[in-house]
């Protein structure tokens, strides 16, 4: 087994690219949503060209010394050219600031999305000149090494990118690829068995952006990749197209696919009015006959099967009583829920019956434009026993709805005045 | 008073607004695909393609302009939080 990396050594990577990174082993919580069992790391590292060398991320800010007494042992701050800034999250930028100051020589390489959130992070007029932003196809040359950069998007924020150093097949991933793993031994061919904070931190981090994953991927799996170098967690030098192909698989519809548009109609219901609301619905969207419609009770399940439904569903109507004030907690879990998965862009509808109020059906739609829904179709709301002009309303709810999904819906034209 | 006709393509939605609404107002009450954030020209989630009736729009402010650059925004797209409408007929949808 290879020795565990001691405090105040880089590590050799590949030839002419050493790991500066840290070892956060006491890490928990991460970012609020993550757990993790062992910890993390925040890998950082230098490559050496025959005319500059360059530093690629950094640390979170308390893990500085680690990293600039490892940074140390393999570069002169005077000899470093590049900084390359992957992604500017805190746990990744930390010691930027500092290394800027440390460097006078080095210009910094970020995406071009990452410039907004670089003026947050630093004073933009005093670093103005030394930054560069890159996209797909950028490159700068270390003399005998060149990095080129490799534009992928909201992995998880919007600045995210990689950088590709093609001499040694090394892929500087970020965030992307990485896991929140903590263990001295660094390879994956080394570490524990960490599959399971891989696929975690897929679950957590990335799925959400499913589509720029695939979009990433087609980027990535072209690449001769001899060794991936993620941000956090093991790197990944035996076999890392496995790791690509993971995600690809990851990233893939979770369900069997079907070639029709679906339509979830979800509801809870007291006394039984917003069942037979949602049965309307349902029987509304039915209508068309070519959208696959089904009816689900929320006490039914827990979120999370429901969850993997949704992800991959075109239509979703929520319909739950107004108790209270406001919609009950079961239908919240499901809506909370939500955020973790691509839901941008799918319809999204509410309804429900009431007894005074009736608060639950805008408070839906309001979350689910939130969630980046659209929710074209009004909602509709009934007062304890719905009358035969709801259960119509309910069933025109559902048939508008599906007319969406199948890009049929009658243009309407509407004042502005005539809108709550 | 003055009025201003917007088409949210997305939900096929026509809708009159009285001249000088902002975007965001009027696609969130219809309910378009148009996206939000921050709400105060600085996110940029709320890029908008206008595909016909730009004119009609009241022209960016420094701050937006700098934020579409930033974002390597394509022409003739603007921030649904930040645009006005004026007048006349404009075709909008999500970026
Ligand atoms: S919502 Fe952030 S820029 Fe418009
Ligand atoms: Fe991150
Ligand atoms: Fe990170």
């Amino acid at each position: 087994m290879p020795v565990a990396v001691r405090p105040d050594t880089a590590v050799a990577v590949a030839p002419g690219v050493h790991w500066v990174g840290a070892l956060d082993p006491a890490m928990r919580s991460f970012d609020i949503i993550l757990r993790t069992a062992n910890g993390t790391s925040y890998n950082a590292y230098v490559v050496r060209g025959s005319e500059g060398v360059a530093v690629i991320d950094t640390v979170k800010a308390n893990f500085s010394a680690d990293f600039f007494a490892r940074l140390e042992t393999v570069a002169d701050y005077d000899k470093i050219t590049v900084i390359v800034l992957n992604h500017l999250e805190p746990d990744h930028s930390g010691a930027l600031p500092e290394l800027l100051h440390r460097a006078p020589k080095a210009r910094l390489y970020i995406s071009h999305q990452a410039q907004t959130m670089l003026k947050g992070l630093l004073d933009w007029k005093t670093v103005k000149d030394r930054v560069v932003t890159v996209g797909t196809g950028d490159e700068v040359s270390l003399g005998d090494r060149t990095l080129r950069f490799l534009n992928t998007p909201y992995l998880h924020w919007p600045d995210t990118q990689c950088t590709w150093l093609e001499e040694e097949g090394v892929l500087f991933s970020g965030d992307f690829l990485g896991c929140h793993y903590c263990d001295p031994r660094l390879f994956n061919d080394a570490v524990g068995d960490f599959r399971f904070s891989f696929e975690y931190y897929y679950a957590h981090i990335m799925r959400p952006f499913r589509e720029h994953v695939r979009e990433a991927l087609d980027l990535i799996e072209p690449l001769p990749l001899h060794v991936i170098a993620p941000a956090h967690g093991p790197i990944l030098r035996d076999d890392p197209a496995d790791y690509v192909r993971r995600y690809r698989a990851l990233s893939s519809s979770s369900l069997h696919s079907i070639n029709t548009k679906t339509l979830l109609v979800f509801y809870i219901s007291a006394y039984g009015a917003t069942r037979r609301m949602a049965e309307a619905v349902a029987a509304g969207a039915e209508e068309s006959g070519e959208v696959r419609v089904s009816l689900y009770d929320i006490e039914g399940s827990e979120p999370q099967p429901f969850v993997d439904l949704i992800e991959e569903a075109d239509a979703l109507l929520f319909g739950s009583p107004t108790i209270n004030g406001d919609a009950v907690k079961p239908v919240w879990d499901l809506l909370s829920s939500l955020t973790m998965v691509d839901v941008k862009g799918k319809l999204g509808a509410a309804f429900g019956s009431y007894g005074w109020s009736g608060e639950a059906v805008p408070m839906i739609e309001d979350r689910l434009r939130r969630l980046k829904l659209r929710v074209p179709v009004p909602g509709v709301k009934a007062r304890l026993s719905p009358t035969e002009d709801e259960f119509a309303a309910c069933r025109e709810l559902g048939r508008q709805t599906a007319l969406h999904l199948l890009g049929r819906a009658e243009h309407r034209t509407i004042d502005m005045a005539s809108l709550a | 008073m003055p009025k201003a006709t917007v088409t949210f393509e997305d939900i096929g939605v026509t809708v009159t607004v009285p001249a000088g609404t902002r975007l965001i107002e009027v696609s969130e009450k219809v309910g378009a695909g148009i996206t939000y954030g921050c709400r105060e020209g600085e996110c940029c989630t709320c890029l908008t393609k206008v595909i016909s009736g730009h004119e009609h729009l009241a022209a960016p402010s420094v701050l937006e302009d700098q934020v579409l650059k930033d974002n390597l925004a394509p022409r003739h797209h603007r921030l649904a939080c930040q645009a006005q409408l004026l007048g006349g007929t404009i075709v909008v949808k999500p970026a």
